[in-house]
């Protein structure tokens, strides 16, 4: 036997016969979706008087009300006269307080216009930048007191995260490191080519890999590669209320979490980016061999030459700046988490690109401070 | 007076946002007794906990500790109060990266030089003390419910603390470590000499041990006493509240607009 629940004509459905509509089938919430949603098509009778039968359908719930009272009001629109038949007193009753209530409608309006919307995001972002400065500056406390005694750095938590922010990442960033050094060799190489001035590619490449490529490189990956694990991480904590439990057993959470970090990345960065220079050359010069015949020796006597030591720590200088910002942007994202892991998810991502746009921000900089001091 | 009283609250008054949580309430909590700060959900229990943590500073008013003002406390001696409370949190709040036995050494290694075979000594008694000495290796994603809140409470009390305070500790657990707990709060009460306040909506257990009562409603203090005399309270907040019935003069909506206006309104 057919399940009449499964049946299609169970859907409610209204058909016409002269003046009388006669609504059929099943008026509940399961089965009225499709007529709430397109009796304003259907062919009603002309005339001025209609009779809307109720007495067919098989079954009625407060939705299928509803959905009559809509319909009731758009006929009444079109100046229509209603005579209602089949509904039982209980039913008129409800249907009464729909109808009364259809008129009812509070108007609201919850879009703000353009200037609004920009001014809550410049308030946003006002709040962020204040609450970060104070932020850094718990950091600077905390480090102080390291400073002072320094018995009490927590010398473990900041070897693991050294192994974990700086050798663990070693292999990518000489990877990395190495394939852009010969994309760079390669792009420069060809136009220096036709110039007949090969032997400029050691310049290029020592001056713009070591105080600028390296530097950046290493920063962006550290910034994906540890930045968002810190959200992550104290984020989760936030979480699971353990940031809680450390404040109520008198543990500073940024003295136990957030100082390792920042110490971590302080040692590791710096050697990254050494370790991310040599792979860029070591790239440049296998491209400068196959590509424009300048053997080895002849790369590293020309490079011996030009490049003084003061360019790699012109580009070394800018990596502690860049190891705070990291650091700094992933824990206090973590802090930021609330009560939700969707909330993990957001911080950990917004830890990310902040600390990318912050790390070229500061690059810039640096730039304009080296070129106002001619270095 | 002043002796009997470990923390003194006086014209509490507190708001987020534009929400009333406290208004203007006072309170006293005995020294070595057990205070119950009961209360519908979301009237603010929890935020009292914070405030006298020194986590969150009043309004108005003010909250003396030992006669030290919480709110006026310096970060650093703030930090120095809190290692004289101990705190259970709701979910327990372990450590999770690391074990039982290193969760609840935590406090003694963050605040005192003690030698290893002392610190093995005094976490071997407290995790004695909850009856979890055997699962000294398990890591906290190891354990159930019930077990991580009695991990945590031998964490918390390992300093041992002045004043403890538990945030719903008989909330999600099953009737057999409920007792349990009931039973190791009591204890641990009187065996330490210990103050507790216990914030909690869970009527008979509380009443259960609790040396005296605050209910709360609304930010305001409707009732207190001992746990018999608020049993037959006439007061009809604290009458629907001790007996559990859903609805009263504690309504049971959410507010809201009018039903019909939000049901055919637009707005979603």
């Amino acid at each position: 036997m057919d399940n009449p629940k499964f049946k299609s004509d169970v859907n409610a459905h209204l058909t016409c016969q002269a003046q009388t509509i006669y609504a059929e089938g099943h008026w509940k919430t399961q089965t009225i979706a499709t007529l709430s949603n397109n009796y304003q098509r259907q062919t009603y009778p002309s005339s001025e008087q209609v009779i809307f039968d109720m007495s067919k359908v098989e079954a009625l719930d407060t939705a299928g009300l509803w959905l009559l009272s809509k319909i009731m009001h758009y006929l009444r629109q079109s100046d229509k006269k209603i005579m209602l038949q089949g509904l039982s007193e209980k039913q008129n009753l409800i249907l009464e307080k729909l109808l009364s209530n259809d008129t009812e409608k509070p108007a609201v309006s919850k879009k703000l216009d353009f200037i609004t919307r920009l001014g809550v995001q410049v308030e946003a972002v006002n709040k962020l930048v204040v609450s970060f400065i104070m932020f850094l500056g718990e950091i600077s406390f905390y480090l102080f007191g390291w400073i002072k005694n320094i018995q009490s750095i927590r010398w473990k938590a900041v070897l693991s995260n050294i192994d974990s922010a700086g050798l663990q990442a070693s292999g990518i960033v000489a990877l990395l490191s190495f394939l852009i050094g010969l994309v760079l060799a390669y792009q420069v190489g060809a136009q220096l080519q036709s110039y007949g001035a090969t032997i400029y590619v050691v310049d290029l490449l020592g001056l713009s890999l070591l105080r600028e490529f390296a530097p950046l490189l290493t920063a962006i990956i550290v910034a994906g590669r540890s930045g968002s694990a810190f959200a992550a991480q104290i984020g989760t904590m936030k979480l699971n209320e353990e940031v809680d439990a450390l404040k109520t057993l008198g543990v500073s959470p940024v003295e136990i979490l957030v100082l390792p970090k920042v110490l971590g990345l302080l040692i590791a960065l710096p050697l990254l980016t050494i370790l991310a220079s040599c792979f860029a050359l070591l790239g440049g010069m296998v491209m400068s061999k196959m590509m424009l015949g300048i053997s080895l020796i002849d790369f590293l006597a020309r490079f011996g030459d030009v490049i003084k030591l003061k360019t790699l720590l012109l580009g070394e200088i800018k990596t502690p700046v860049f190891a705070i910002m990291i650091s700094a942007i992933g824990c206090f994202q973590g802090f930021m988490v609330t009560n939700s892991a969707a909330s993990v998810g957001r911080r950990t991502t917004i830890s990310v690109v902040h600390s990318i746009f912050m790390i070229i921000v500061c690059d810039a900089l640096f730039s304009i401070i080296f070129s106002a001091l001619g270095v | 007076m002043e002796k009997d009283n470990l923390i003194c609250i006086t014209n509490l008054s507190f708001t987020r946002g534009k929400r009333i949580i406290f208004d203007d309430i006072s309170l006293n909590i005995k020294r070595g007794k057990i205070t119950a700060i009961m209360g519908p959900s979301g009237t603010g229990k929890t935020t009292l906990l914070q405030l006298i943590g020194g986590a969150l500073k009043p309004d108005h008013g003010s909250i003396e500790l030992n006669g030290d003002n919480v709110s006026k406390l310096s970060q650093s001696k703030l930090y120095q109060l809190r290692k004289r409370i101990g705190m259970l949190f709701q979910s327990g709040a372990l450590f999770t990266n690391l074990s039982v036995f290193e969760n609840v050494a935590f406090p003694l290694r963050e605040h005192t030089q003690l030698s290893e075979e002392l610190i093995r000594y005094l976490v071997l008694m407290k995790l004695q003390a909850v009856g979890l000495r055997g699962a000294r290796h398990l890591m906290p994603s190891e354990l159930s419910g019930g077990m991580s809140r009695r991990v945590a409470l031998a964490r918390a009390m390992v300093l041992d603390p002045e004043l403890m305070m538990y945030d719903e500790p008989f909330t999600g657990q099953d009737p057999i470590s409920m007792g349990v707990l009931v039973k190791l709060i009591k204890e641990l009460n009187t065996a330490l000499g210990m103050t507790s306040i216990i914030v909690s909506h869970d009527v008979p257990e509380t009443a259960s041990i609790a040396d005296e009562i605050y209910v709360l409603s609304e930010g305001k203090i409707v009732g207190s006493g001992t746990p018999q005399l608020l049993a037959t309270d006439n007061n009809p907040y604290v009458n629907q509240f001790m007996h559990g019935l859903p609805d009263g003069v504690v309504p049971f909506h959410y507010p809201a607009d009018e039903y019909v206006l939000d049901v055919f309104g637009e707005e979603y």
